[in-house]
This record gives C-alpha cells, sequence and structure tokens, in this order.
C-alpha cells in the first residue's frame, strides 16, 4: 500500500548566508498518521528544516513536497492555503496576549470560518476540554504558566483540525509532569484527529516515548534515521553520544581552540 | 591616519546605503499597508479598538498640554503686543499660532511620544515573541490584521486630537487673556474671527495634522515590525520611532507652511 | 477590554474631536459669514492695486460687503484687473467708486466703495468706472519733496 507521503524533502540545502549553509542536501520522508521526530544539537539546522517545511524559506536546491505541493512553486495565497492544512506549535506558545484563552482558540474559527458564535463556542470548549484546559478560557495568556500556556497554543493549532502538526521543540523548559502531559496530548491528537506529525526535539527521553520515526540531524546533514528502538541499540557513535547523553565523542567537549599551552603562555590582554 | 580617514569614509557609505536601503523597505511597506487595508474597514471594530489605545488615551496629556501652551501663548503674547499698543489682537495671535502651527505640530510630537512609541513597542514585542509568525502560520496576513487598524487609527486621531489642542489652546489663551489680564472679551473674539479663515488657516492645519498623521504612524508601525526581536532591539526601535517621527514632523512642517502660507497666498 | 466600552470611549472621542474643529471653524473662524452666501462679480481697473490680495474684504461705510476674488494684469490697457465677489444681499448703484485703502496705518489693504447716485444698480459683470489707486510711500515721498522743492523755488522767485 503506497500512500503518498505526506512531506517528501529531497536533497534540500539552505543557508541564510550562501557562503555558510546550514542544510546540505537533506532528504526525508513523513508517511501520513506518523509521529516523526527530528532531532539533532541545537543549532544543527532543524528548527531550519520546519521552517522550510511550513514554507517560511525557500530551499536554496532540492525539492519540498508538502501535502502533495512542490512548496517553492506557491505564490503567497498558494502558501497560506496550505497553512490552513498544517497547524505549529511554537516553542514558548507564541500566544496572543491581548485576547483570552478563549479567544486565542476561537481565532483561526474566527478568521477563516463564518460560523456562527455558538458553534465557536462549543468547538473551543472541545478544543480546550482535549488538552485538559476548560477551566482557563476567560483568563488571559499573561496569567499562565509556561505548560499551561502551551497547551492552550496546541488547542489553538489544533483548532481548525490540521492534517500535518509542527512542533518545535515542545518539550523545552517544562516540568516532568507538564512534559508527560505534552507528549501524551501530541500523540492521542495525532491519532485520534488522524494527524501527521513533526516533532523537532533534542529531549531523548519524551521523543523516543511518542515518536514512531527519527532522523538525527547534525551540522545540517541526516546522519541517522530509525525507529527509536534501532536507534537505542544503534552502535553508530554519533547516536550514542546522543542518546545516552556523553559529553564526549563525535561531537566534540572542546570547542575548537588554540593548544592549552598556547594560551596559559600567551600574555594577558586585559591587563 | 590616511586609512582611519578612509575607514571613516566607508562606512559613512555603508551607513547611508544602510539607510537607504531601509528607506526603500518603508517605502514597500507602506504600500503593502495601503494594498491590505481592506481588512481594517470591513472589519473597522478592529480599527475602532486601536483609535482607542492611540486616540482616546492620548486625549489627557492633549488636553492638558493645549490649555498650558494656549495659556501661555496669552501670557507671552500680550506682553509683546501691549508694547505696539495692540493689545486687542491677542485673540488674532493665540489663535492663528495655534491653528496654523502649534496645534498640528505639538499634538504631533505629543502622539509620536505617546501612542507611536507604544504602537512601536507593541508591535515589536508581538514579533519577539513569535505572535505574528504564529498569525503567519495560521494563515492570517500580520500586515492586514495588526498593522494596518493601527495605521488607520493614527492617521485618524491625529486631526481630531490636533483640533482639540488648539481648541483648547484657545480658551486657555481666553482665560488668562480675557479673564487674568483683562483683555476686552468682544475685541478678543471679533478679531480673532475676522482674521482666522477657515479655507486658509484652519483646512490647512487640518491637512498638516492629517499629514504628520500618516508620517508618524508608518514610521511607528514600520520601527515596531523591523524591530530585532530582542530586548535592545526593542527599545531601539521605540527609541527611534520619536525619534524620526519627531524630526519628520518639523521637517514636513516646513515644507508644508512654505507651500501653504507664503508662496501660495501671495497672489 | 470590553467591546462597548471602547467603542463608547471612541464615539466620545471623534464626538469631541470634531466638536473641537466645529468651535475653530465656526468661533474662532469665519465661516459664519460668506462661505455659503451668494454673490455676484464686478471688476475694477487700478492703476497701482499697492498690497491688495486675493480674499481682501470690500468694505462700504467700513462694513464687509464683499472679497476680491482675482487680481490679474490687463496687457492692453496696462493696468490691474481686480474682480469682487460682492455679497448679493446688496445692491450698489452703477457709479460707486472704489478705492483702495489701508487699514489703521500699517495695516492690510482693502477696498472701499463708496455709493454713487444712480438709479440702475451694478449688475453681475459690469465694471466699476471710478477707481483710485493705493497710495504707494515712495510716489508720496517723491511728491513731497517736488513740492517742497517748488515751493522753494516760487519763494525764491517771488523775492
Amino acid at each position: 500500500m503506497a500512500t503518498a507521503p505526506i512531506v517528501e524533502i529531497d536533497k534540500v540545502s539552505f543557508g541564510y548566508d550562501p557562503a555558510h549553509p546550514v542544510l546540505h542536501g537533506v532528504s526525508l520522508r513523513i508517511e501520513p498518521g506518523s509521529v516523526v521526530g527530528i532531532m539533532g544539537q541545537s543549532g544543527c539546522g532543524k528548527t531550519t528544516l520546519l521552517r522550510i517545511i511550513a514554507g517560511w524559506l525557500k530551499a536554496s536546491a532540492g525539492n519540498t513536497r508538502v501535502l502533495g505541493e512542490s512548496v517553492r512553486d506557491l505564490d503567497s495565497d498558494g502558501i497560506y492555503a496550505l497553512r490552513r492544512k498544517m497547524g505549529m506549535l511554537f516553542q514558548f506558545g507564541a500566544l496572543f496576549t491581548d485576547m483570552t484563552v478563549f479567544d486565542n482558540v476561537a481565532f483561526q474559527m474566527r478568521e477563516h470560518t463564518d460560523l456562527p458564535p455558538d458553534l465557536v463556542h462549543d468547538l473551543v470548549m472541545m478544543k480546550l476540554e482535549a488538552v485538559g484546559l476548560r477551566g482557563v478560557a476567560q483568563r488571559m495568556p499573561s496569567e499562565l504558566s509556561g505548560g499551561m500556556a502551551r497547551r492552550v497554543a496546541l488547542a489553538r493549532a489544533v483548532a481548525l483540525d490540521p492534517r500535518l502538526m509542527l512542533y518545535d521543540e515542545p518539550f523545552t523548559g517544562l516540568d516532568p509532569i507538564s512534559l508527560g502531559v505534552i507528549a501524551r496530548l501530541i500523540r492521542t491528537l495525532n491519532d485520534s484527529l488522524g494527524q501527521t506529525s513533526i516533532v523537532v526535539s533534542h529531549d531523548v527521553e519524551e521523543c523516543f516515548g511518542i515518536v514512531d520515526y527519527v532522523y538525527f540531524v547534525s551540522a545540517g546533514r541526516i546522519v541517522a534515521e530509525g525507529t527509536p528502538d534501532e536507534l537505542r541499540r544503534s552502535a553508530e557513535p554519533f547516536v550514542s553520544q546522543f542518546v545516552l547523553g556523553e559529553p564526549d565523542g563525535p561531537i566534540p567537549f572542546h570547542y575548537p581552540a588554540p593548544t592549552y599551552e598556547a594560551d596559559l603562555a600567551a600574555p594577558a590582554k586585559n591587563a | 591616519m590616511l586609512a582611519g580617514l578612509r575607514q571613516g569614509l566607508a562606512d559613512l557609505g555603508s551607513g547611508a546605503t544602510a539607510k537607504l536601503l531601509r528607506l526603500g523597505f518603508a517605502a514597500r511597506f507602506f504600500v503593502a499597508i495601503l494594498l491590505h487595508s481592506g481588512t481594517a474597514f470591513r472589519r473597522f471594530g478592529l480599527t475602532i479598538r486601536e483609535i482607542y489605545f492611540a486616540g482616546v488615551l492620548s486625549m489627557v496629556i492633549i488636553l492638558v498640554s493645549g490649555l498650558f501652551v494656549g495659556m501661555v501663548l496669552g501670557l507671552q503674547g500680550f506682553e509683546t503686543l501691549q508694547r505696539y499698543g495692540s493689545g486687542d489682537a491677542l485673540g488674532v495671535l493665540v489663535a492663528l499660532s495655534l491653528v496654523r502651527e502649534l496645534g498640528p505640530v505639538i499634538a504631533g510630537l505629543l502622539f509620536a511620544s505617546r501612542a507611536g512609541s507604544a504602537i512601536t513597542a507593541e508591535i515589536g514585542l508581538m514579533k519577539a515573541t513569535e505572535q505574528i509568525a504564529a498569525m503567519e502560520m495560521m494563515a492570517v496576513d500580520p500586515i492586514a490584521r495588526v498593522v494596518a487598524p493601527r495605521f488607520w487609527a493614527g492617521v485618524i486621531s491625529m486631526p481630531l486630537l490636533a483640533a482639540l489642542f488648539s481648541a483648547l489652546g484657545i480658551f486657555g489663551g481666553y482665560l488668562v487673556g480675557v479673564k487674568l489680564i483683562g483683555v476686552d472679551e468682544g475685541a478678543f473674539w471679533s478679531q480673532m474671527q475676522a482674521s482666522v479663515d477657515v479655507r486658509n488657516d484652519i483646512l490647512n492645519g487640518v491637512i498638516k495634522s492629517l499629514v504628520f498623521g500618516v508620517a508618524v504612524t508608518w514610521i511607528a508601525v514600520f520601527e515596531g515590525y523591523d524591530a530585532p526581536p530582542t530586548a535592545e532591539g526593542v527599545s531601539g526601535a521605540t527609541t527611534r520611532t520619536v525619534v524620526t517621527s519627531s524630526l519628520a514632523i518639523l521637517a514636513l512642517d516646513f515644507v508644508l507652511t512654505a507651500l501653504m502660507f507664503t508662496g501660495g497666498n501671495a497672489k | 477590554m470590553k467591546r462597548s466600552i471602547i467603542d463608547i470611549w471612541v464615539g466620545t472621542f471623534v464626538a469631541v474631536g470634531f466638536g473641537g474643529l466645529l468651535f475653530l471653524a465656526l468661533k474662532v473662524g469665519n465661516l459664519a459669514s460668506f462661505s455659503t452666501a451668494e454673490t455676484y462679480q464686478v471688476q475694477a481697473k487700478f492703476a497701482n492695486i499697492g498690497g491688495l490680495k486675493v480674499r481682501a474684504p470690500i468694505k462700504s461705510a467700513g462694513v464687509v460687503v464683499g472679497r476680491v476674488s482675482n487680481v490679474t494684469f490687463d496687457n492692453e490697457s496696462y493696468e490691474a484687473l481686480v474682480t469682487f465677489n460682492v455679497d448679493a444681499q446688496y445692491r450698489f448703484p452703477r457709479d460707486t467708486s472704489a478705492k483702495i485703502l489701508t487699514s489703521g496705518l500699517l495695516g492690510e489693504q482693502y477696498v472701499g466703495l463708496e455709493a454713487g447716485g444712480d438709479g440702475v444698480m451694478l449688475k453681475q459683470g459690469d465694471r466699476l468706472r471710478l477707481t483710485q489707486s493705493a497710495v504707494v510711500l515712495e510716489n508720496l515721498i517723491s511728491q513731497f519733496l517736488f513740492n517742497k522743492a517748488a515751493e522753494g523755488k516760487d519763494s525764491k522767485d517771488g523775492k
């Protein structure tokens, strides 16, 4: 059964500065209905990859197909239409601070549909119920804790039942309970709403617990891929350093610098 | 030393080209605002909300400043006019100074520092906390939804604020001149009415305040939208808004005054 | 903030703002007079208009009865051709004269109309025959000096 992949990236390269590419010939496929993790160190290019999928950045080489459309060929109307089928959860929620929680979740419904207020109200309540935050519907985002804000943002992102969900570092800075809640929500929403999800993260524990497949990115290249079990057993040095959290390995502990003796012998610069 | 001079010139050149680049971007941004203004008018509630934050909340400072400026004009004006035996012309002095110049200009400067900086900070912070990006990801054009309503709110509020400033200033001049100093009330108003022309003075004042409104709000929304998404970036942007707007108001005031009040009238 | 409260405040703001504009237009400016009144046009030629400007008042017996609407140069008679808009409620005889006067000693210049005695009134497009030009300071001074010189010469001759 060959269903078309939701996302298909073929030898994509990109650089904010053309002389220093951030991504070199990256290729990956996201099968429908799966939760895929894109993992790697900070600054390895995984957020950039997410932005290319969302149509924010145009790859300088290679092909990006999302939901059957070639992203680089779309004009701004086309990109907006594509985004109607996608949802994105930003790292710190990015809730609109001048509106209540209710208005935040209702935002897409009010902007893109003509649903009557009663229906909008019920839908918002449903989405908030799914993330367990029906009780804060009338609060302002500034009154919420980080974890709660992120869950509200999740409810907002899935308001119109998008087919593809993008998660940018959803686990960053959360306490263990909230971590567990968000991870469970990502998985259950994906399965119950029939979505496909891409999770960009560097939290191995939480991520491995919910994803079906993982791509490891390092210095702008895919260095490993596989299911969580395969990767846990992997002998690949980078993978095992990352998975086990070892301080030194393929990713060195020391940032490139002159030799220790040279630095100690050099005269003090700011005497 | 020559190398230092050359470096200085190179920096000046690149700084100038950078500023020109920014100005070009700002111009394109302005056109984008105009093109995407449909939402601001179709869903006028958005614009009304911004008029509240920009206009209504500026009323207090405008009214109070207008009153004080008018009162000072009354005091200083009488002082000088009296030397030429023209104390009765105080009404003319106060009214013309306010309606032609001080009303639009000072109201514009106050608006820039109060409302302009607030708009810049708000948009800048929205950008820094990824709210603008979130809006784009939800397929809502942030320029139509966030920027354009604020722009039109500023353009609508400015003439009203300038008129209020002038009106209250004239009242302040009346309080000081007639009630305090004792200038003849009839002469005060009748000479004023004889010398202030609706078309040439008042209307020109309104046109000035409209132009200032466009300039100040444009600068405010642009600096906010273009601010680097950091704390220093936003604070730098708000400072730039106030400084650039103030300079723009004064420069435009000169140009408009030259066009309206000198060359145009001398037939 | 509740929508209704915002709307009330914005409505108040706009109303007060327009009120300010209205105050300026009516109590401070001269909107009450003339901008909607009906006028008829009359012309006059002057040898020298001095500092007369468009929109200068036209007064008769000290009362403003109209405004100067246009000033051009007649290339055939080499005189200034001034067009007045006179308020329709005031009728003047055909032989009315027009003088260019100065309000106060250093004030702005205006046109003074002195009604004549003719039975027939001025109509739209008529031309005033009798005009007196503005007093030009230089001419006045040179005339004064000339007179003084003539006086001195006469008295010398007379001796």
